[in-house]
């Protein structure tokens, strides 16, 4: 039951700049949204292993096999922070991993893309995980404790990643010909998908303006989106990469590189579960789970048997 | 769909290094102590942020509820004489 006083109470916390922590009261419509939004960002950490992970064992050399596996080992990790959070707001773990195995979850369309060649990796870590540290790094100021201290451990680790991306991309481009061609349609294929991770423009977000009410969101999926382009565009030019945009232009007024209109068709086609990758991407995840019920199943028996020895003797 | 039972949460803590308290980070779920420190330290761990873990299935843990927050630390509010700036010391005097 909600009181006013209660919700005025939350709501001068909120504006305070204080943390929700979990046994605090909080309204009903916050722990669901939190629910929905923290399990999608869960399962898009896990899912996102899986463009990536198709090229861990072709990778050019042992350095970047290395680094590729130690990238993909930190998202399995950014997962299970965020599950754990999760958790915190009273829902069970297993029914967020159900949502997504039996495809009701939703999770970033962006993992829906195929991972084509090798440049596909530089690229990913440059733009997909520059995009997701745009986003992370608002959210570790989000209102919901949890959340936040997740975001703080997991913005502390995704600097590697891009880093690691962007000297991928950087040796392609500076390589043969080929090479260059290669990091270069990779670049054509990730840039607009990378701009659809933000969502859609705040006027069309149902649950933006809601979320930045209560402080769980600090800034609109536009402002992110062009602070993405922002930063972005200097880093192409460096490395002689062309942003497939022709609309792209410098503002010299406001400072901001205006670009053109997202396919936001091509958006909510991918959304609605159509995108290039959407099916083999939860039937790898089922698999992957129905896989590994026998080690699950045997740890149980041997925790069980370890207990009856210990009350036993 | 799954039929599995879920195995337990267990609440992490990390001593970052040497001198420093346990902290909490988070939770891991795993079927006995054991194995929730090896998922402790997979998770919580891998780049040397921690010296230390303990692992406490979270249904051991009792915590105060927010809602009794007044009762409990309210009463320390009023008690100022518990600090030292209730003190007063003559001019020049130091080091007290
Ligand atoms: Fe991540
Ligand atoms: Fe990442």
């Amino acid at each position: 039951m909600e009181t006013s006083e209660q919700l005025l109470e939350f709501e001068s916390k909120i504006a305070e700049g204080a943390k929700i922590e979990p046994k605090d009261w909080m309204p009903d419509r916050y722990r669901s949204q939190l629910i929905r939004m923290m399990s999608q960002h869960a399962h898009s950490e896990i899912v996102g292993m899986l463009p990536e992970g198709n090229w861990i064992t072709r990778a050019p050399n042992l350095r970047r096999k290395m680094t590729l596996l130690a990238k993909v080992q930190d998202e399995a990790g950014h997962g299970l922070y965020i599950y754990s959070a999760t958790e915190t707001l009273g829902i069970e773990r297993s029914e967020l991993i159900d949502q997504l195995l039996e495809g009701k979850a939703k999770y970033s369309s962006i993992f829906n893309y195929p991972t084509l060649s090798w440049a596909d990796i530089g690229v990913i870590g440059w733009l997909v995980d520059g995009a997701a540290i745009v986003n992370q790094t608002m959210l570790a100021k989000a209102s919901y404790g949890p959340y936040s201290r997740a975001m703080i451990r997991i913005c502390k680790e995704e600097n590697f990643h891009k880093k690691q991306g962007f000297e991928i991309v950087t040796t392609l481009a500076a390589g043969t010909p080929e090479q260059k061609a290669m990091v270069q349609d990779a670049v054509n294929r990730w840039w607009w998908p990378s701009l659809m991770m933000f969502g859609p423009h705040d006027a069309e977000s149902t649950n933006s303006s809601e979320l930045m009410q209560w402080g769980v969101k600090r800034k609109s999926n536009d402002s992110l989106r062009q602070h993405f382009v922002n930063i972005t565009v200097p880093q192409a030019r460096a490395v002689d990469l062309t942003i497939p945009d022709p609309e792209l232009e410098y503002n010299e007024e406001t400072g901001d590189w205006k670009f053109g209109e997202i396919d936001w068709n091509e958006f909510y086609q991918v959304i609605k579960g159509n995108g290039p990758c959407n099916r083999e991407r939860i039937a790898a995840r089922r698999s992957a789970h129905d896989n590994g019920a026998w080690v699950r199943e045997a740890a149980r028996a041997y925790a069980d048997k370890q207990l009856t020895r210990q009350t036993t003797s | 769909m799954s039929t599995e039972s879920e195995s337990p949460v267990w609440e992490v803590f990390l001593q970052p290094k040497s001198g420093k308290p346990h902290e909490h980070v988070g939770s891991v779920h795993a079927v006995d102590a054991e194995q929730a420190l090896q998922n402790a330290r997979d998770v919580y761990t891998r780049r040397g942020e921690g010296i230390s873990i303990w692992v406490v299935q979270a249904n051991n843990i009792t915590a105060s509820s927010p809602d009794d927050a007044g009762p409990l630390f309210d009463p320390g509010d009023d008690k100022i004489y518990r600090h030292p700036s209730f003190y007063t010391v003559p001019r020049g005097v130091r080091n007290v």
